[in-house]
């Protein structure tokens, strides 16, 4: 299986000197094809900076960063410009959807700067916000739809153009338990049906247990991780075994 | 859970045989809490013992030829169970709350540590409903709200520990500030710097209640 994310001793400072602040310690970590992984650590552990580092939005201060197998430590800026375009898509907290534009068009946009026609990239939009049960909200602006249906939009345009990575910041933190579990079934399913790799910071235990793996981060660094246990069943048997108290 | 108020429950459609019971107990908690046959009949003999429910066919048998009826006296008893909360008022005696603050009394431990090791065992069962639900049918919205149900009780004791580590953390910090008015000279341990109150939290006593006794760490 391939690495599609891979960090390898990762560091990061901002400031200098008394001022310095340590956002990052030698973190590293790999995810492979398929695979959902979780990063969960409290308020300022560092897992956000871990996640923009991990999409090349942020250069790390020292370490290394792969991408499917290629590092982008000397890559240069149009080629990296082109590597989150067509191979790594982002989806926030808040959305971040154009305001002005509807949810087609949203979608749609990266394909556009990337070079595809504005009619394929319709198609491939529209075909993108079907798959998630959004073509009848296609025309509508991001105000007219509601809190899920705005991060469906932006999950689909994450994902659209077959990005082999998606990088999620606590996606489902401005959704209700109902929307959260939708958005998190929506991405586990598209790691296994597509084989895209995604990965997901989060402080929320309810949202890391939808990752094949969930790994720990605290003060920047990495300090555990789940192993899977015996196979989900067995909470079944153990509970089979649990007899239910009987009254008298 | 109270299989008897189940019963009862179950019987408030109409009259059943105990085999049928069984299975429609078990498919009402999405399988979560099986029942052996033993305790059905059992339970339903101290309903009928109780009069709050009756039974058809044979006196001396418990067999499947014997069907049961809610009474009355049952209809009452179940109506008045439903709108009964349960006592929640006392603590739990909760083990993995104890573990932590008992692990604050012992010298060289690291509390983080410890606190991180029952995170992840918890994060690790909570893949593992969330597995399950996954896996199963979204119609079955017995079996949903039974998943729902663990994954969110999961979910308050790591959210408990997620504010124990970080009152713990702001504790030591605040003690090891130039700034803090010690009350013990430097250099005792960092462990004994926030001595644990007499009670295991700032509540006049820890009742013992059997009944509601929560296992965090296992079932």
């Amino acid at each position: 299986m391939t690495n599609m994310i891979e960090l390898r001793q990762v560091s990061k400072s901002y400031g200098q000197g008394d001022a310095e602040v340590h956002a990052l310690h030698k973190a590293s970590l790999a995810a492979i094809e398929g695979e959902m992984v979780a990063v969960m650590g409290p308020s300022g552990s560092g897992k956000s900076t871990l996640l923009t580092i991990a999409g090349t939005l942020e250069e790390p201060t020292t370490g290394e960063v792969l991408i499917a197998g290629q590092s982008v430590k000397d890559m240069s800026k149009a080629k990296k410009a082109q590597l989150r375009r067509r191979t790594i898509g982002y989806v926030f907290q808040d959305f971040n959807l154009l305001p002005g534009l509807t949810a087609a068009e949203n979608v749609s946009l990266p394909l556009e700067l990337d070079g595809t026609s504005a009619r394929r990239a319709r198609v491939v939009a529209l075909k993108a916000l079907d798959g998630l049960g959004l073509g009848n909200r296609a025309g509508h602006y991001p105000d007219q739809l509601s809190g899920g249906e705005r991060q469906r939009v932006a999950i689909a345009r994450a994902m659209v153009g077959e990005r082999k990575i998606v990088l999620a910041d606590e996606p489902s933190g401005a959704l209700d338990s109902a929307n959260s579990e939708a958005i998190m079934r929506l991405l586990h399913s598209a790691c296994k049906d597509t084989g895209m790799t995604t990965m997901v910071v989060t402080h929320d235990a309810q949202l890391a247990s939808w990752a094949d793996r969930v790994i720990f981060i605290r003060d920047g660094r990495i300090t555990d991780q789940t192993t899977p246990l015996a196979g989900p069943e067995s909470l079944l048997v153990k509970a089979a075994s649990t007899n239910p108290e009987l009254d008298r | 859970m109270s299989v008897r108020h189940a019963m009862l429950a179950l019987l408030s459609e109409g009259p059943k045989y105990g085999l049928r019971l069984r299975e429609e107990f078990e498919a009402q908690t999405g399988e979560i809490w099986p029942l052996n046959v033993g305790q059905v009949y059992t339970t339903l003999q101290r309903l009928e013992r109780d009069g709050l429910v009756e039974s058809d066919g044979d006196s001396d048998s418990d067999g499947p030829q014997k069907a049961y009826r809610i009474t009355e006296a049952g209809a009452k008893e179940l109506d008045t169970w439903l709108r009964t909360p349960p006592d929640l008022s006392a603590p739990p005696r909760d083990e993995l709350v104890m573990k932590v603050l008992v692990a604050l009394k012992v010298p060289g431990a690291d509390v983080a540590e410890i606190i991180q090791a029952h995170r992840r065992y918890l994060v690790e069962l909570m893949q593992q409903w969330t597995h399950i639900k996954e896996d199963g049918d979204p119609a079955d919205l017995n079996s949903g709200l039974a998943i729902d149900a663990e994954l969110f009780r999961l979910d308050s004791v790591v959210r408990w520990l997620d504010a124990a580590d970080a009152r713990i953390r702001r504790a030591k910090a605040d003690a090891e500030s130039p700034f803090a008015n010690r009350a013990t000279p430097a250099g005792d341990s960092p462990n004994d710097e926030r001595p644990v109150p007499n009670g295991p939290w700032p509540l006049p006593r820890l009742r013992g209640n059997s009944r509601q006794e929560v296992r965090t760490t296992q079932r």
